[in-house]
């Protein structure tokens, strides 16, 4: 009786172990290998203002209230209230300690595109790399490329305050298992390049999926449910859907919504609200050719109701 | 069969009446003040885009919408009028009132500014745009909540 106790006690122990390792083999972080970020030359300044306009940085990693010229301050604090408790927006100026000045191409690339931090360790993914994870090696170099040109700040964030179980850092390895996906979000037509840029714009550096997109209650995007609108993640109001099915949006022309794109205006002048702002003012930036390739995707995504 | 008539009739005159109060709503007031707003601005896009020929009489009664409407619209924000009817105004209005108020009135500013020297050809039209329309999400940002 005494022997088969302990044999049980210890099959569970292996059992145990076996799965602690498998779990943990499962769910590490997971950088890119060196090569990944070799060979890419020097960064390409000016399309790295490009990305980091697509990318709407400024949005989230400049101070808080910051206006003009020093919205470019990078110097992060922003609180961003979540179900999940709230995060703190860190500093991604080029300062070498408070800052991301310190670091190597790779450091950021992953970080950018693998949510791997610098001590190796897995970030939450109230940092968009779920859709960052799109883009492409020579993109997010010219990006670094560009923020090193951008004012110095030694603003330190604070930390992130997050009640358990949601700040164990450890645990985001099991919501990357269940979430996270380098892999279109929608099958469209890539063979029209037009769509194929819109696609890497939307669902990569433009990440409008993130707040376009409902989540489970895990905060993973419902599956078929891509661009459909969603519960505003800041509190009041929706997020509208922007599949073809929407009433409203469904019903613009692609010329229609590059117009929105870039003066705010919709078909029938009532003006962009919120958020979307800023966003807006970002996609003016860009070439007309960008957001006539948005315009193309959004009109070629699956409608949702 | 009369009994019919009657109350259908009684029935009406309620609902016309519904309607007339609900004309008189704040919300309501407010949303026809920005539904002109963006009528107005239209008539001067098509204009400053080249669809629609230069035509100063449009510009200038596009002009005198803007400045009036906007000079009335911070006025229909009585404490009551938060919600209801589809309101989309944010509570931050009745937060920081001031703030929301000079916001409105720049855009009336503006106007007046532009009409005290009315655009004359298109090109002048796309650059008063510019002007009038970054009034129209700077204040929508802070103070319009989308549903």
């Amino acid at each position: 009786m005494g022997q088969k106790l302990r044999r049980l006690v210890s099959s569970l122990v292996v059992f145990g172990a076996v799965a602690a390792v498998a779990a943990w083999f499962l769910t590490k972080p997971e950088p890119w290998p060196a090569s990944h970020w070799e060979g890419l030359g020097e960064p390409d300044v000016a399309n790295g203002a490009l990305v980091f306009s697509a990318g709407g940085c400024v949005s989230c990693h400049a101070a808080p209230g910051a206006t003009g010229d020093a919205k470019l301050v990078l110097a992060g604090g922003l609180p961003l209230k979540s179900p999940f408790g709230t995060f703190h927006v860190p500093n991604i100026s080029p300062d070498e300690t408070a800052g991301v000045g310190g670091w190597t191409l790779a450091e950021f690339g992953n970080a950018m595109t693998r949510g791997v931090g610098k001590k190796g360790e897995h970030l939450y993914p109230s940092f968009p790399y779920g859709s960052y994870a799109r883009m492409t090696a020579k993109d997010v170099n010219d990006l670094f490329g560009y923020l090193k040109t951008l004012p110095k700040s030694a603003n330190v964030a604070p930390s992130h305050d997050l009640p358990f179980p949601f700040n164990i850092r450890l645990s985001l390895g099991g919501w990357k298992l269940l979430f996270f996906t380098d892999k279109p979000r929608v099958t469209v037509d890539t063979s029209d390049p037009k769509i194929a840029r819109g696609q890497y714009l939307v669902e990569g550096p433009g990440h409008c999926g993130e707040c376009h997109t409902p989540r489970n209650p895990l905060g993973g995007f419902e599956t078929g449910m891509w661009l459909a609108g969603a519960p505003n993640p800041e509190g009041e109001g929706r997020i509208p859907n922007i599949t073809p099915g929407s009433k409203s949006i469904g019903q613009w022309s692609a010329g229609d919504i590059a117009n929105y794109l870039e003066t705010g205006f919709t078909p029938d002048f009532d003006s962009v609200g919120g958020s979307m702002v800023e966003v807006q003012q970002n996609m003016a930036k860009l070439p007309a050719s960008d957001r006539e390739a948005i315009a193309a995707y959004l009109k070629a995504v699956p409608a949702q109701e | 069969m009369k009994l019919k008539a009657v109350m259908f009739a009684i029935a009406f005159t309620g609902l016309a009446v519904g309607a007339v109060a609900a004309a008189d709503e704040p919300q309501v007031v407010r949303q026809a003040l920005m539904k002109k707003v963006g009528g107005a601005m239209g008539a001067l896009a098509a204009v400053g885009k080249g669809e629609k020929p230069y035509d100063a009489a449009v510009v200038t009664a596009s002009l005198t919408t803007i400045s009036e409407s906007s000079k009335a619209f911070p006025d229909q924000f009585p404490v009551g009028s938060e919600t209801g009817l589809e309101t989309e105004a944010s509570p931050k209005i009745w937060e920081t009132p001031d703030d929301f108020k000079a916001k409105a009135l720049k855009l009336g500013a503006d106007a007046d500014a532009l009409l005290a020297a009315v655009p004359a050809d298109q090109a002048a039209v796309g650059e008063a745009l510019g002007v009038l329309g970054g009034n129209c999400g700077g204040c929508h940002q802070a103070y319009r909540l989308k549903k």
